[in-house]
């Protein structure tokens, strides 16, 4: 018998053998891919019992997690949840995160390689791990002061520091506040989630970083301008071909410039004139006569077509592939397909504003671990080189020109030299204009740079104008940085 | 009679084991377990609410602790042999049980006095040992046993078709296993293991002969008679209607793999496993295909994070949600009462290991394994140094019942096999399987003292 009962003990130990090996498969070596799994509501609850960094604005923080009595441990609440909700994005228990609160989630949540052994540290502690605090590059006066400019507006405003890349403001509307979505209340955050949802506003998209794609207009002339100066060779005197109406090429279709008649008096008007007007039919006319590579090939240079994380990820703005002269001829002043965000446009201007350099837009300075340590610290980054100096400085004096007496007037700030260009830009017959304005100041030293767009003709339908709407906002944003 | 003369120069034959020893060494043991498990509560307590309720240590730890020692004293009188590492294990693996309970407990408001399940855990233990003290005093020669091999089989087979009956039996998660009288209920298959155990041992030490007998060679093994099939055919058919009528996988598992184990250490022909795995698995195939429950089971195993089983009702989410725990212990757990046990179903019973391994860890959990496995090494010590064969087989057979039961169960938490309902020995919550695994643990350390009564020099 001792024979059998050698036989059955070895028969257990191989039971006992595949459990311990099962045991250790599960809790070490799929343990991780078990976490990651978006149905593991421990790994939410983890993130939530943990102290979540803060998200800092000139040192008060926006957001927050607090000691809550519950089971989550802590509450996420935050500070002037609407006017910073474009930027701080909202936290749910299991409905997902956006903004900053997603985009430096593993910093927020303590679990980046960088603290790594401050995990481990917590681990033989015991103590409650921290997550690191965030501190933003926006600046609370502009914030505001952006915020309210926007007013009750369907758009968006961003105003960056054109030498560093640094975002000042960013203000998307309608706005909403992330306190709703961050109770712990699963069936209210679903609730709430998908009344933010179904609201034809959409104020879940940040428009500053896109998600809701405008054509530029005339902004987009900046980047046709500088086509034709740096690539084409062309100078500012360059002279076009100046009629009331423009037919378009292998098309009925005839092109007008924005107020009717010709651009200016003479039967042709330079490219400088053209700018400062904001002039459609010679920016077409200069389009088709440079070809499509010089325009396409400057737009991908400004960073059309491409995406980059700021740290929120910014949606690559559209400038598709041109078929045809007809196309060319309305890409030339930001129609046809050509689509852009804010963050887009505002490019343009510090290009301008910056010597031909886009410096990265970043809207964190620095994080920080609970003892304070700089875990990461700011530094400017060169996005692209889309023009040179020269060409910029050209370009800035046309911008300081159609502020002073073109078609931007109402940027205009005493006692500083304003650049800008505005934009209104058709979405199609019988469709409210996008309203646009984008610039910066002062032009000789420039300090801010700004991109406003304002959305359903701002309430005007199609009788308003980037200059009527957009630049008085941008007006009261680029005050608020150069009364500091 | 005298002492046999001892020649000049050699040492007498001694008795090898005083049981005074063995019997310090228990106690010292279970002082350990008591005091360990009085720990598990406190730390609990620490773990969820930073506060120490001593009421409810008292309460949870001091309970056990008297009836265990209480166990001891009697052990010294009516088994002084009886091996001393049984009751501790079984103390232990009870203690850790109830404190892990009522953590689970304590995320359940209002649940406190006879709605707290580790109060009637508690309860149930006394009860539980009590029975066992009962059985151990009672039954001071096992060997009376055979002489009942009958009337074991017929309360086995009573015990099983109980929950069948209209009025008192109950179906619970779709397994019809239980009955309830009022608002007691109580799990029959569960104490029925042991009647089939002790059936089984009566029936094939005195039917082993016949059953060995020469049969057909086929492929160099020797297989039984035609005629000689009835027995397991008996079995079979048996276990299969459980699949069917009570649709409970794993009792069904469980008693026929303590079946075929038996019969073939009773016999030592391989052939009886062979032609006992080929009807189970053919059986269990045929099930598969036929009744929906162990289809789905099957599919809930092999694709247990495809949304088409997560969702559905009775699908993959408690085998999920049971990984994710384990997951979230990882290696050396989150501490008691500082995991999220309680989102898994069923984190009391059927999931206790589950558990268990979300706030000790791998570490916690292979500690766990290892009780039991010494806890069965006991067990298989019993039966290789037992001289009747009735006993032997009794032996094998209890110990074999644990430590299928631990694999049908924790192989099924962590995907080794199926998922099916069985409560872990000593740990789970339910009043019937600590009643069952208690007087095994009686009837194994009756066997123990028997052992080393023996006029023998063993072990």
């Amino acid at each position: 018998m001792n024979r059998e009962l050698k036989r059955v003990t070895i028969v257990i130990l191989a039971m006992f053998a595949a459990l311990f090996l099962s045991v250790t498969t599960i809790q070490f070596f799929s343990a991780d891919t078990l976490a990651g799994d978006s149905r593991n509501a421990r790994t939410i609850n983890n993130s939530y019992s943990k102290e979540r960094g803060a998200i800092l604005v000139a040192g008060q923080p926006i957001a927050q997690s607090v000691p809550s009595a519950d089971q989550y441990k802590y509450q996420r609440t935050y500070t002037n949840g609407p006017l910073y909700s474009a930027v701080t994005g909202y936290f749910t228990l299991d409905q997902g995160s956006s903004g900053i609160e997603a985009a430096m989630n593993d910093e927020l949540s303590g679990t980046s390689g960088s603290q790594f052994l401050s995990q481990l540290n917590s681990i033989v502690t015991g103590q409650n791990p921290q997550g690191a605090s965030v501190e933003l590059t926006i600046d609370p006066a502009v914030q505001q002061a952006a915020y309210d400019a926007l007013g009750s507006q369907t758009g968006a405003v961003i105003a960056v520091e054109p030498k560093t890349g640094r975002i000042l403001a960013m203000v998307s509307k309608p706005d909403y506040d992330p306190n709703i979505l961050a109770v712990h209340d699963t069936d209210a955050v679903i609730q709430q989630y998908d009344a933010l949802i179904a609201d034809s506003g959409n104020p879940l998209i940040n428009r500053t970083l896109g998600g809701d794609l405008d054509p530029p207009g005339s902004t987009f002339k900046i980047v046709t301008s500088s086509a034709a100066l740096q690539n084409a060779g062309l100078t500012e005197d360059h002279q076009l071909p100046n009629p009331a109406g423009y037919q378009l090429p292998q098309s009925t279709n005839v092109v007008s410039n924005a107020g009717g008649g010709t651009c200016g008096p003479g039967d042709t008007v330079s490219i400088r004139t053209a700018f400062v007007l904001s002039c459609n039919i010679p920016m077409a006319e200069l389009g088709v006569e440079m070809g499509d590579k010089a325009l396409t090939d400057m737009a991908n240079a400004y960073g059309y077509n491409s995406d980059f994380d700021s740290p929120i990820p910014v949606e690559a703005s559209q400038f598709p592939p041109l078929e045809d002269d007809s196309r060319l001829a309305l890409s030339s002043f930001g129609q046809a397909s050509v689509r852009s965000s804010p963050m887009q446009i505002v490019e343009q201007s510090m290009a301008v504003a910056n010597g031909g350099s886009i410096m990265t837009p970043t809207l964190v300075d620095d994080v920080r671990a609970p003892d304070l340590t700089m875990l990461k610290q700011f530094e400017a980054k060169k996005l692209a080189d889309p023009i040179n100096s020269v060409t910029a400085s050209t370009l800035s004096s046309w911008m300081v020109e159609a502020v002073n007496s073109g078609a931007a007037t109402n940027a205009r700030i005493d006692g500083v030299s304003v650049a800008g260009k505005t934009g209104t830009a058709e979405n199609g017959t019988g469709d409210p204009y996008t309203l646009w304005f984008t610039g910066f100041a002062p032009a000789d030293n420039p300090q801010v740079a700004v991109a406003v767009v304002v959305q359903n003709g701002g309430g005007l339908g199609e009788s308003g104008s980037g200059n009527e709407v957009a630049a008085p906002i941008a007006k009261k944003v680029l005050e608020a940085v150069l009364n500091k | 009679m005298a002492a046999p003369a001892v020649k000049p120069g050699e040492k007498p034959v001694r008795r090898i084991h005083v049981p005074e020893k063995l019997r310090n060494l228990e106690i010292f043991l279970l002082l350990f377990a008591c005091l360990a498990n009085a720990g598990a509560v406190v730390m609990v307590q620490l773990g969820s609410s930073g506060t120490v309720d001593y009421g409810q240590v008292a309460l949870l730890g001091a309970g056990l602790s008297v009836l265990v020692v209480g166990a001891h004293i009697a052990l010294r009188f009516v088994a002084p042999n009886a091996d001393p590492f049984i009751l501790p294990i079984a103390t232990l693996l009870n203690g850790i049980g109830i404190a892990e309970i009522y953590r689970i407990d304590l995320q359940i408001p209002g649940n406190v006095g006879w709605e707290s399940t580790a109060v009637r855990q508690v309860v149930w233990s006394a009860i539980a040992i009590v029975a066992a003290l009962v059985v151990i005093i009672a039954l001071r020669n096992h060997r009376v046993l055979q002489r009942y091999t009958y009337v074991f089989m017929a309360i086995s087979g009573f015990l099983l078709l109980l929950p069948l009956l209209p009025g008192i039996g109950k179906e619970v998660y779709g397994a019809r296993v239980w009955i309830g009288v009022g608002p007691l209920s109580f799990q029959p298959g569960e104490v029925a293991k042991i009647a089939l155990a002790i059936f089984f041992a009566g029936y094939l030490v005195s039917r082993r002969d016949s059953l060995s007998a020469v049969g057909r060679k086929v492929l160099g093994m020797r297989f039984p008679r035609g005629r000689d099939l009835g027995p397991i055919l008996v079995i079979w058919a048996a276990s299969m209607s459980v699949i069917i009528f009570q649709r409970d996988l794993g009792t069904a598992l469980l008693y026929f793999g303590l079946f075929v184990v038996m019969i073939y250490v009773a016999t030592a022909r391989l052939s009886w496993v062979i032609i006992g795995v080929g009807l189970f698995l053919g059986g269990a195939l045929i099930a598969s295909q036929v009744l929906v429950y162990v289809n789905d089971r099957f599919s809930n195993w092999l694709n247990p994070f495809a949304s088409v089983n997560y969702d559905a009702q009775g699908g993959s989410y408690q085998l999920v949600q049971g990984l994710f725990g384990l997951a979230n212990g990882g290696l050396i757990g989150t501490g008691l009462g500082q995991g999220q046990p309680d989102i898994t179903p069923l984190a009391q019973s059927d999931y206790i290991v589950a558990s268990l391994g979300e706030e000790l860890g791998m570490a916690g959990l292979f500690a766990i394994l290892a009780l039991y496995l010494l806890f069965i090494a006991r067990g298989l010590r019993i039966s290789f140094a037992g001289n009747d064969d009735f006993g032997r087989l009794l032996g094998i057979g209890l110990t074999f019942v644990i430590a299928l039961q631990c694999f049908i169960v924790i192989g099924g938490v962590t995907r080794v096999i199926p998922l099916t309902g069985l409560t872990t020995p000593f740990l789970a919550a339910g009043g019937s399987s600590l009643v069952a695994n208690w007087i095994i643990v009686a009837l194994l350390l009756r066997l123990s003292d028997t052992v080393r009564n023996q006029p023998r020099l063993v072990v």
